[in-house]
């Protein structure tokens, strides 16, 4: 095997539009073919610190804080785990409803988010055309009517988690055993005002996916992996967003497992730490470390599930695996697709819950008996996110895991980098063409890299190439304000 | 329908991550008077969809902490700007301007940039001592401010 420190070294740092700073390096044999893609996430880190010795009623609210762009998550998984150690497996039908409630208004914005904001802009203009225009302004500016459906429904999404959880941050949503307040009449009545729209615009938004991808065939290939899927779904196989088991599928489509309790995730998944990576490296265990990664997200989980529940976006599911011939879709910008079908899902979703009488009943809280151990898990906007809370006598969490949906998708992201870069790495020159598909692969999968500081003058980007010396023989710099500088 | 306060003061920034803290915390001393003709608002980040509360505004106060910035803060006004921000999940203050002028046809009401001298921003991390300092000097200076703008 060759020695992986004899490789040259491209290190392309951050990756923009991902939150926060990541770094992508490059290990090129002597022939410049890269063996091995390493995309760091340097601000993945002290997650498990950050929350240990924390009174557990407070972990939900507390751990909000590690994501400015899903703590809504956070907050529900954290909240799922805290049920636990109260002693609570089931909640009353209001506040289960309510909770759902609040991870659709989340997933809605957040999919709105990714995709309106940050991934059309490569979509509709191209990966090749310039940075300066591939971005949300050239939407605005060339696609105002779509730009503002991208804003509206990012901004409705918001509107069901401030009805719900009240500010913005600091939300105070779920507590032990269920939910802090029920939702007014008059909350109510406001969202199911604009939900009909909502879903009209989650329809086109299918409607556009569907058309770029067919269109593209070119796009098909790109970044394009063989992977197994991870995700939860409902009892009846249906699609599960909050609450379900455990499904792992390899990429011929037979089980690995299935409706797994996910309270024994352990048994199934393990954690590898690599040297170079803050970010460890989950893997089903039945399949060993080599051939046992695998993808969670929006595309994991509409490949993986037997159907939606709701009859618009169950129509879309059909067509998207019509395009993968009845077998799992594994084009990477396939996530895209799969995200808009799951937006939609979310709107159907949003106005059944907003339509059902017991949603804005008062029965708002469960009791039990304390426990030592709890484990809450939900298909994140990115993917399946694991926390697991072990507390002592005094209730003061001892021991902390997380396994976070960008975690589970370290090595595909790898995988999909050191696929693109083999395509379109040209001699020994970072191009800003490379950058830009590099940039698009890593993008398909919506990395949250957690870095939810932003205070002004933070924002230090870098690309280094380094060859097999370790001598760095080139170096581009970008500003805070996206000017890029070559330093060398 | 809720009746459009005159001043919107928005602090952004993880009150998780340290210093980062220093906008929403002006904003929850300011929220303590309760002055209906000033509306306050707090996210993690700024994102397109904050161009809505924008609109019908008589003045946007934005208050950020920063680590560049002269010492205790420093406040200045804003012009829309297409900037390199876009490429990220937070967009700065002026790129959110640029978006208002380009969703809604017409320029966003005057706006400024409170900046606070911030020095720490790691997860979990507190408030340092001089940033403290410095958001009590910001808070000093608001106070007067937003009563000259609601008369």
């Amino acid at each position: 095997m060759t020695n992986p420190e004899s490789f040259r070294r491209i290190a392309i740092d951050p990756v923009s539009r991902v939150e926060g700073h990541g770094k992508i390096t490059l290990l090129l044999d002597a022939d410049n073919h890269v063996q091995e893609a390493r995309f760091h996430i340097v601000e993945f880190r002290g997650f498990e610190k950050f929350i240990q010795g924390r009174p557990y009623e407070e972990v939900p609210y507390f751990v909000q804080r590690l994501c400015g762009i899903c703590p809504v998550s956070h907050h529900l998984a954290a909240g799922k785990a805290v049920d636990q150690l109260v002693g609570v497996d089931v909640l009353t039908p209001t506040a289960t409803k309510l909770r759902r409630l609040l991870h659709f208004g989340q997933t809605l914005q957040s999919h709105a988010l990714h995709f309106f904001h940050l991934s059309s802009p490569d979509l509709l203009f191209g990966f090749g055309s310039h940075l300066a225009h591939r971005n949300i302004v050239g939407i605005i500016e060339d696609y105002p009517d779509l730009a503002l459906k991208g804003v509206k429904l990012r901004k409705y999404g918001q509107q069901v988690i401030e009805a719900i959880a009240g500010k913005r941050i600091h939300g105070a949503a779920a507590i032990p055993g269920g939910m802090n307040k029920p939702l007014s009449e008059e909350d109510r009545q406001r969202l199911l005002a604009d939900i009909g729209e909502i879903i009209g615009w989650c329809s086109e938004a299918v409607a556009l996916n569907e058309k770029i991808h067919l269109e593209h065939p070119e796009n098909h290939n790109f970044a394009k992996l063989n992977s197994n899927f991870l995700s939860m779904v409902a009892p009846d196989g249906a699609l599960e967003l909050y609450h379900g088991g455990l499904r792992a599928r390899k990429a011929d489509g037979s089980t690995i497992f299935d409706h797994l309790d996910y309270r024994k995730y352990f048994e199934v998944i393990r954690e590898e730490v690599r040297p170079w990576s803050y970010m460890k490296f989950p893997y089903l265990t039945a399949l060993g470390r080599e051939s046992g990664w695998y993808r969670v997200g929006p595309l994991a989980r509409v490949n993986n599930c037997d159907f939606i529940s709701t009859p618009l976006a169950e129509a879309a599911r059909r067509r998207f695996k019509a395009y993968g011939d009845g077998g799992f879709v594994q084009d990477t910008l396939g996530y895209h697709w799969a995200r808009m079908i799951e937006a939609l899902h979310c709107g159907e979703a949003i106005q059944l819950l907003l339509n059902d009488p017991e949603i804005t009943g008062s029965d708002l809280v469960t009791h039990g008996e304390r426990q030592r151990e709890g484990i809450g898990v939900i298909e994140a906007p990115r993917g399946t996110l694991f926390h697991h809370y072990k507390i002592d006598e005094q209730g003061l969490i001892e021991k902390a895991n997380l396994i976070v949906s960008t975690t589970s998708n370290n090595q595909a992201m790898n995988e999909s980098v050191r696929s693109v870069a083999n395509a379109y790495l040209d001699g020994q020159e970072i191009t800003e063409g490379l950058l830009n598909h590099l940039e698009v692969a890593v993008r398909a999968y919506d990395p949250c890299l957690s870095c939810a500081t932003h205070a002004l003058g933070k924002m230090p980007l870098q690309v280094e190439l380094i060859d097999a010396a370790g001598n760095v023989v080139d170096r581009l710099t970008k500003g805070s304000r996206g000017e890029l500088e070559r330093t060398l | 329908m809720t009746a459009i306060s005159d001043i919107l003061l928005f602090g952004y920034g993880n009150p998780g991550r340290g210093d980062d803290a220093l906008g929403p915390l002006l904003i929850e001393s300011i929220e303590k008077h309760h002055d209906p003709r000033v509306e306050c608002l707090t996210d993690m980040q700024l994102q397109v969809e904050h161009v809505t509360d924008l609109q019908h505004r008589k003045q946007i106060i934005f208050v950020d902490a920063d680590m560049s910035c002269e010492t205790p803060f420093a406040y200045s006004r804003l012009a829309a700007e297409k900037d390199g921000s876009y490429t990220s999940h937070a967009m700065t203050p002026s790129a959110l301007l640029h978006a208002f002028r380009q969703v809604y046809g017409v320029d966003a009401p005057p706006a400024f940039l409170l900046r606070i001298r911030g020095y720490d921003f790691g997860l979990g991390d507190p408030l340092t001592e001089q940033a403290a300092a410095n958001l009590e000097a910001a808070i000093g200076f608001v106070q007067p401010l937003v009563k000259s703008v609601t008369g």
